[in-house]
């Protein structure tokens, strides 16, 4: 299948522009997905900025109208989850890793690969594009339920969720592909002697999370057309006085919504799952519990959506049902923290880079996991629903996959991908910033929502009940948290751009792991595996009696 | 306690929901701390040592295995208690119509309220209703019925102070009550993401006693009959 993977290109162009090699692929869109997190952190500046000193100019941005303290906050939400989470996560790590791990020459289909990288681009370009025209970028929040999304009449511009709608279709197109990659590589294309369960739960996570959004993404991409259909020639899926139904949207986009929330944090827990038996030197604690667990994570996704329309007008009766299987979802995700908690007992804990945050992941993460116990309770959710509570609940859950983890696969896999070590001591600082200033902004915005603040509102002195120095002291601390956590990421964005300069040069296998990815060079050549690597054994031996040493490679000879 | 942060409660449910959120965050506050505790202990204590190697323990069988899954089958019946505590107080709220002492219909639209009154012979669409903008009053006390509908896009009636919130759904009537139990002023608000003007979509709330409402009452008859046509007639 991949044949192109014999030929090594030739040429810049072929070789860093137009490749097929996954690992290319991989960092296009790791870059890719960086930039626009710093778009997205901008945007999240320019939201807390406003929320602090409403209506005054902003440094680096000016004034913002309600107009565009909408769109700034549809476009932080939409790109941070379609246009970091997603291609940083699924894209960029799977990428490089899957085939790496597995030990095969390149995913299933490299020009599939290719075409779904210059997709995703595009999709980028049209989102991007979509500031710059007459009406201003969507404003409808990053669910853009109709009616006020349907029209122009309603939320203003006629382009800006038109390309909107678009970029999002595109870039589904792209994680297709991609998926589908992920997919029958990992079940065609593994080393011989390597059984499914002896794959890393890097590659079952992903893979799961690969199923779970093409089985999820129909719905919302019929959603999306009909969406287009009513704006561009007046269809009335969802105008009810063409006999549509605005709430139709709402179960297709949350259909697809909820079971994203675990495709995305299915591959930040792999992350994890690779690192915790690394940095501890002892096997992952109950390595099949975790990936039946994420197997039934992943079937029960598709039936909790309906939580997040409690009080949406749908039948009352339906809340305690989907409360249930909500709140039922929370004991295969205990079962995975509580297994990866479990790795450390015992162990012999090394406090590198890469694991801070992956602890650091998993205790942010506690917080956003029992939160999700208020708003799964609908009678708590007719007070919690559309409150800071919310928000706070979900930065709580998605920061730790989202960042935490990809910062630990940065700085795990950073020398690999490019043969160099990332600096320890600028690791460091990066992990006590954005740990310190990530609580430091979040944790008020829970009081907050105690307090009934509503979320989307561009200026909380509008209301008499937030127009208090509590509610103002909160913004302060959350602002001043938001605006370290930006600034913490300078250290990182140094880092990396030093060591790939002048960083240490890295061995094949500096945190002396197992998986098949550290039996090669840091960089892998072209093909990845110089000869067919053979496997005998799961990923996690460490500290086995089988071995003199305290790890024992899935490839070496028993 | 934590409560003390929750806005003023004036509505027969809202010691409820309080009660809950209080409940809800006692439980899984205590499971929290306690599961990061544990973290902090468990990467401090077996932090590497020179000459303490880590233990072997793949946790393969079900005895092993236990020690994770004890603590989430626990996790399970506290999971399942919230749910049976709070089941009710929906149910009590949102499914269940208690008979009412007055009607009123709330429509949302970019970006106001505007409330429908009956008029005296207290039926909705008849040539005695007529509509406030942007200020509901309810006898304290009663039973207040409303038919909660949206003209343009989507709205969400949110009463912190009544701990009422529904979201307003343009082609739908929901129904939906409350009992307002404390006079004063309240603010009504929009909780629902709906065009530029959301922000500043509220209204007042006044909660007044039979006397001072028969009064109201009686003055917006008298001034609004005359108004023709009923926007909020669907």
């Amino acid at each position: 299948m991949a044949h192109s993977a014999h030929h090594p290109p030739v040429g810049f162009l072929g070789r860093y522009v137009f490749s097929t090699d996954h690992k290319v692929i991989a960092k296009q869109y790791l870059f890719t997905g960086i930039f626009m997190a710093l778009v997205g952190g901008f945007l999240a500046y320019v939201i807390r900025m406003q929320l602090t000193f409403p209506g005054e100019s902003i440094p680096g941005y000016g004034h913002v109208s309600f107009v565009h303290y909408n769109a700034v906050v549809t476009l932080h939400g939409t790109i941070m989850i379609f246009w970091v989470a997603m291609p940083v996560l699924l894209a960029a790590l799977a990428n490089f890793l899957i085939p790496l791990m597995i030990g095969a020459e390149d995913m299933a289909f490299p020009r599939l690969n290719m075409l779904s990288y210059w997709i995703f681009l595009l999709s980028t370009v049209v989102l991007l594009s979509s500031f710059f025209v007459p009406g201003g970028a969507a404003a409808g929040g990053w669910t853009s339920y109709p009616p006020l999304s349907g029209s122009a009449a309603f939320s203003g511009g006629q382009w800006g969720v038109s390309l909107w709608i678009l970029a999002v279709a595109l870039e589904f197109a792209a994680f297709l592909m991609g998926g589908i990659n992920f997919i029958t590589t990992a079940f065609n294309m593994r080393a011989p002697g390597m059984k499914l369960f002896d794959m890393p739960i890097m590659v079952w996570l992903q893979v799961v999370a690969a199923i779970v959004f093409m089985l999820s993404v129909g719905p919302l991409i019929a959603g999306a057309v009909m969406l287009l259909l009513d704006r561009l020639v007046g269809t009335g899926f969802f105008d009810p006085a063409a006999g549509g139904d605005p709430l139709l949207f709402q179960h297709l986009f949350w259909f697809f919504g909820h079971p994203e929330v675990y495709v995305v944090l299915l591959p930040g827990f792999g992350v994890i799952g690779e690192i915790l038996p690394v940095f501890s030197r002892k096997p992952i604690f109950g390595y099949r519990m975790i990936i039946y667990a994420t197997f039934v994570t992943g079937v029960m996704s598709f039936i909790v959506w309906a939580h997040h329309q409690f009080i949406a007008g749908i039948d009352p009766r339906l809340a305690t049902p989907f409360s249930i299987t909500t709140i039922l979802i929370s004991v295969p995700i205990a079962i995975m923290v509580f297994s990866y908690m479990a790795t450390l007992w015992r162990g012999s804990i090394e406090f590198k880079t890469p694991m801070l945050f992956a602890l650091g992941a998993l205790a942010v993460f506690l917080l956003g996991g029992v939160t999700g116990i208020h708003n799964g309770t609908p009678a708590a959710d007719i007070f919690l629903h559309d409150t800071y509570f919310v928000v706070a609940h979900f930065h709580y859950a998605l920061i730790p996959p989202v960042f935490f983890a990809f910062f630990a696969a940065m700085y795990y896999w950073f020398p690999k991908m490019f043969g160099r070590m990332l600096n320890e001591r600028l690791g460091v600082a990066h992990f006590v910033f954005t740990f310190f200033f990530m609580n430091l902004t979040f944790l008020p915005m829970f009081l907050l929502g105690f307090m009934g603040h509503q979320r989307r509102i561009a200026d909380p002195r509008v209301f008499d009940t937030l127009r208090n120095a509590q509610v103002e002291n909160l913004h302060w601390l959350a602002t001043i948290g938001a605006i370290g956590l930006l600034l913490g990421q300078i250290p990182f964005l140094v880092n990396l751009v030093m060591s790939l300069i002048r960083g240490e040069r890295a061995e094949a296998n500096p945190w002396r792991a197992n998986t098949l990815e550290w039996t090669v060079p840091s960089p892998p050549g072209h093909g990845n595996f110089e000869r067919q690597p053979v496997v005998y054994r799961g990923p996690y031996e460490y500290s086995s009696p089988e071995s003199s040493e305290d790890f024992l490679p899935q490839n070496a000879a028993p | 306690m934590f409560d003390s942060w929750l806005p003023e409660a004036a509505s027969s449910y809202a010691e409820k929901i309080d009660g809950l959120l209080v409940f809800i965050t006692v439980i899984v506050g205590a499971w929290f701390l306690a599961s990061e505790a544990l973290l902090v202990y468990l990467a401090l204590r077996y932090r590497r040592v020179e000459g303490r190697p880590a233990a072997y323990i793949p946790a393969n069988t079900l005895r092993v295995m236990a020690v994770v899954l004890v603590p989430c089958v626990v996790i399970l019946v506290f999971d399942l208690v919230i749910d049976a505590v709070a089941a009710p107080v929906w149910h009590e709220i949102k499914e269940t119509q208690p008979p009412h002492d007055a009607l009123i219909r709330v429509s949302g639209e970019q970006w106001a309220w505007r409330f429908f009154y009956p008029g005296p012979d207290g039926v909705l669409d008849s040539a005695d209703d007529f509509e406030v903008v942007n200020e509901m009053h309810v006898p304290v006390g009663a039973v207040v019925l409303f038919e909660l509908v949206a003209k343009d896009v989507l709205h969400s009636l949110w009463i912190p102070a009544l701990r009422l919130k529904q979201d307003a759904v343009p082609g739908r009537s929901i129904r939906g009550w409350f009992k307002a139990t404390r006079e004063g002023r309240y603010e009504i608000i929009c909780a629902e993401i709906c065009g530029f003007g959301h922000t500043l979509m509220k209204s007042g709330l006044v909660v007044e006693n039979q006397t001072a409402y028969r009064a109201w009452l009686d003055s917006q008859q008298g001034t609004q009959l005359a108004e023709a046509g009923h926007p909020g007639q669907r």
